[in-house]
């Protein structure tokens, strides 16, 4: 057996740069709305990101109720359908998922996960929020704009997004989304620079990169690939917003419209795909890495187990994250692009298979002879694992070329994405907050209610999602507004439809339940002490609970192993902290 | 307990589902069938790994949950087992790869004696092209389209001319025969998608792409558009019907070219059903004011659209 815990016994280096004072607030002000501190930050990022994905949510029932029940709803016309879809995924995606992991838990976790008294550029983090907010606001005011917001599906594919046959192409719709999306790059990229630069230098002595927990290295590489992808994604809102207003044709060719010519002329619809994809592929690992690196602590922890084969861990997530930058044209098998990129792309896709099947198995693995508490985090992390492999294993049909031809476009796909980098993720950030809520308030989320929301959750979403991969298979085409009479379906989809439209009403109902518990345990929940779960990682030994402004009190911590020393051998407890000396003493007696 | 039993009736209720549920893909009537036999080897795959994976995952949690004196292993690290686990995982991807690109360059090889036929998608309405009497299709450009050249034909090129055009009608094709699609789109994104053919490929327009296939049986088969192209998107439907040689041959035989069509538009011009010549680019940017999804004839140049521009242009 090969030892892990690199630099045991080794002497511990000398400090390189002196504490530095931050910057105190001297107002309620500057504490709490204005504030610098990463952790507020961070409650900032997840209650913004949770409230635009309540309305993500409410779109979700309206576009479960045209297609389970079409026809019945005469407010759901195709105009608002189309708006409804584009901006459920959009503010999924990006406003949801991408804020919550790496501008909520990025800033909450990071520092403390590391032993930093806060992100190492305060100012810009903060600004990082508020520019986000403002994204947010205007992505939220093109609801109200004349034309409603845009109705492109959330890919926003020219020349139809920027065209009259869309709800909002020659409207105001278009040009919020687009002006949204940069507003939302430029603030992240505040946030981005911050995180990357804070695990790089902010470190405690003693934290190694290969003793970082799991949550780290996930946000850290998600983070090093938002900001190497959105660059492209940036470029091609800037170049479409200047075909829309100034009548320039990047991705514009010659077109007649509604027996129209138009002024535009040479541009090439696929090269937005092209950026738009080289953005969009690493987007989901952006998405998944976080999730990735959080489900592992968690299962540690709650398996009272150290994480299975942690190297392989941290190299597969850097192997991921790479390989994701290669693989974008996998989602353009079908849209006219050269055919034969589909050999490479193809082939690199089914390997990225490899890295991630490792990860799955060393999760599982992690589970075996382990002593496996059934909290909620270990609850959510279990669904994660099963809709994760679920939704995984469909990406082997969609990313081999071949198979993707008859199911791409269809509900296969919907279906495919909604379970892969909705529902899995989703389960993480739940089991997260579940795990985490204890440290940010002092006080446990309610038991029975989290018990309610767990089961309703998992298993509605995964019998929305499992079944919706056979309407693909039939070749139902996902964004229809009404299917209608189809020669090659038979009628009883419509009763497969409206069963997963009841469950996904269902699901959305559990998470009002869920909201509340967040509200209602904040002043009734179980008081949770500074280490609930008996946790090795640095946030769990603050002096206190919640950590303070400088999270550590007058000494930086030093770190003497890795994350993941559950169920030592010898050891008096079964965990030892990261910041414990000695398998005898525990970190608080050694300070005092 | 609870935790187990659902991850159990998880794993075979997903597999029941699969096996026994109503929901199966429509009958092939392509050559694709390669098509379909490589995703039934990846259901196999991926159906195993997955069950594999929760019913391991429901023995841990049975076995090793958390009772009193438990206590979990330290195992940091199994160099042989994740050497292992990562080769065998590594050739059940092949497994799937390998047949998949085998098909992949099947699909992308037209036969020599495919035919052409070109489809031309605009919103929300199909189109088609044959090949006249001389076997080949004439070039086109999306700026030659006006009213009575609605496809864009060069009107130059005498190959077009006996070109047959079937505008917002069925297209016929001969069973047996390999076809190769050539697809084209005047507007925006569409994609010509039929899925007893199993094939699809998005149109775009500024370009011309292609897929090729071969009608195995008889019958008449509905085209869907499978590429969001505006609100009209679902309602955008055709018919492709697969003919014997001979009912093909009859059917081949009523169409009429583009020569035929230019001379009867010359002699009975509608006014209103379209707009006469193409307007400035001004009002053609701004003038969506009046439009209406489906409308019968559309107004070009309507007061509403007109001040709308005039705004803009100030």
């Amino acid at each position: 057996m090969v030892d892990v815990r690199s630099g045991i016994g080794e002497a511990l280096p000398p400090p390189e740069v002196e504490d530095v004072e931050l910057y105190h607030p001297h107002s309620w002000w500057t504490r709490y709305v204005f504030s610098q501190d990463a952790k507020i930050i961070a409650i900032q990022y997840g209650t913004t990101a949770i409230a635009i994905g309540m309305v993500a949510l409410a779109l979700s029932w309206l576009i479960r109720l045209q297609l389970g029940f079409p026809g019945t709803f005469e407010l759901i016309d195709a105009e608002r359908y189309y708006q409804f879809i584009t901006m459920h995924g959009m503010i999924m995606v990006i406003y949801l998922l991408t804020a919550l992991f790496l501008g909520g838990f990025g800033n909450y976790l990071i520092p403390l996960m590391v032993g930093a008294r806060d992100m190492v550029f305060p100012y810009a983090n903060m600004l990082s929020y508020w520019i986000y907010l403002l994204a947010v606001l205007v992505l939220a005011a093109s609801f109200f704009t004349p034309g409603g917001p845009t109705g492109a599906g959330w890919t926003l594919y020219p020349p139809q997004a920027v065209l009259s046959g869309t709800p909002g192409g020659r409207d105001w719709g278009i040009i919020m989304m687009l002006s949204s999306l940069i507003i939302f790059i430029i603030g992240f990229t505040m946030g981005g620079l911050n995180y990357v630069v804070t695990v790089l230098q902010g470190r405690a002595r003693g934290m190694t990169l290969m003793r970082l927990p799991l949550t780290v290295w996930g946000i850290f590489t998600a983070t090093v690939m938002a900001l190497l992808a959105f660059p492209a994604l940036f470029v091609a809102c800037v170049m479409m917003l200047f075909d829309r207003l100034l009548g320039t044709s990047f991705f514009m060719p010659a077109i007649v419209e509604m027996g129209e010519q138009l002024q535009h002329g040479g541009g090439s619809p696929i090269l937005f795909q092209h950026l738009f994809w080289f953005f969009g592929h690493p987007e989901v690992y952006i998405v998944a890495l976080p999730a990735f690196g959080i489900v592992s602590d968690l299962i540690s922890t709650h398996a009272r187990k150290n994480i299975f084969g942690y190297r392989m861990m941290v190299w597969a997530i850097v192997v991921i994250g790479g390989l994701s930058f290669i693989v974008w044209a996998h989602h353009m098998y079908v849209s006219g692009m050269n055919p034969y990129f589909g050999f490479f792309f193809a082939t690199t896709t089914l390997i990225i298979a490899v890295p991630t099947a490792i990860k799955v198995y060393n999760w599982v693995l992690t589970l075996w002879r382990g002593n496996i508490h059934l909290t909620l985090p270990m609850l959510f992390a279990l669904a994660f694992i099963v809709t994760f492999v679920n939704g995984g294993l469909t990406g082997l049909f969609l990313g081999n070329v071949v198979v993707d031809v008859p199911l791409s476009d269809t509900m296969f796909v919907v279906a495919h994405f909604h379970m892969v980098m909705g529902v899995a993720p989703i389960m993480v950030i739940f089991g997260a907050i579940y795990h985490w809520y204890p440290k940010i308030t002092g006080r446990m989320l309610n038991e029975a209610m989290g018990q309610i929301h767990f089961w309703i959750s998992f298993i509605g979403a995964y019998a929305i999602f499992f079944p919706m991969h056979y309407l693909g298979l039939i070749g139902v085409p996902r964004r229809y507004h009404e299917l209608g009479e189809a020669s090659f379906v038979s009628t009883s989809i419509a009763e497969l439809n409206a069963f997963i439209s009841v469950m996904a009403l269902l699901v959305g109902a559990a998470q009002i339940l869920f909201l509340f518990n967040l509200v209602w345990s904040l002043r009734h929940g179980r008081e949770a002490g500074g280490n609930p779960w008996r946790a090795t990682t640095l946030e769990w030994q603050t002096p206190e609970t919640p950590p303070a402004h400088g999270n550590w009190g007058k000494e930086l911590p030093v770190v003497y192993r890795w994350a993941y020393d559950y169920s030592v051998p010898g050891a008096p407890e079964d965990f030892i902290p990261q910041n414990q000396p000695t398998p005898g003493r525990l970190s608080h007696e050694a300070a005092s | 307990m609870a935790v187990v039993v659902i991850l159990v009736l998880l794993a075979v209720g997903s597999v029941l589902f699969h096996l026994l549920s109503p929901w199966w893909w429509t009958p092939i009537a392509s050559n694709w069938i390669y098509i379909d036999n490589t995703i039934t080897i990846t259901f196999w795959i991926t159906g195993i790994a997955f069950t594999a994976v929760v019913l391991f995952m429901a023995y841990c949690v049975l076995r090793f949950r958390h009772r009193p004196g438990n206590i979990a292993a330290y195992e940091p690290e199994n160099r042989r087992l994740e050497g292992w686990l990562a080769t065998g995982t590594t050739f059940g991807v092949a497994a799937m790869l390998a047949p998949g690109l085998f098909v992949w360059n099947q699909f992308v090889t037209v036969p020599q004696d495919a035919s052409e036929v070109e489809v031309i998608g605009q919103q929300w309405l199909w189109s088609f092209r044959l090949p006249g009497a001389d076997g080949k299709l004439g070039t086109t450009e999306t700026r030659n389209i006006v009213p009575e050249n609605s496809l864009g034909l060069n009107t130059n090129d005498a190959a077009g001319q006996d070109d047959l055009i079937i505008e917002g009608g069925e297209l016929h094709l001969p069973v047996g025969k390999p076809v190769k699609m050539l697809l084209r789109s005047v507007d925006v994104l569409h994609d010509f998608y039929v899925p007893e053919f199993r094939a699809k490929m998005d149109m775009v327009p500024g370009m011309i792409t292609y897929f090729w296939f071969t009608p195995t049986r008889t019958g008449t088969f509905e085209i869907l558009c499978a590429e969001l192209c505006g609100v009209g998107h679902p309602q955008m439907r055709g018919t492709v019907v697969v003919d014997t040689e001979e009912d093909y041959q009859v059917w081949l035989a009523e169409q009429q070219s583009f020569s035929q069509l230019s001379a009867s538009t010359e002699t009975r011009a509608i006014p209103g059903k379209v707009c006469s010549g193409v307007p400035s680019g001004v009002a053609t940017e701004q003038g969506t004011g009046a439009f209406t999804l489906f409308e019968e004839e559309r107004e070009c140049s309507s007061p509403t659209a007109t001040a709308v521009a005039a705004s803009a242009a100030q």
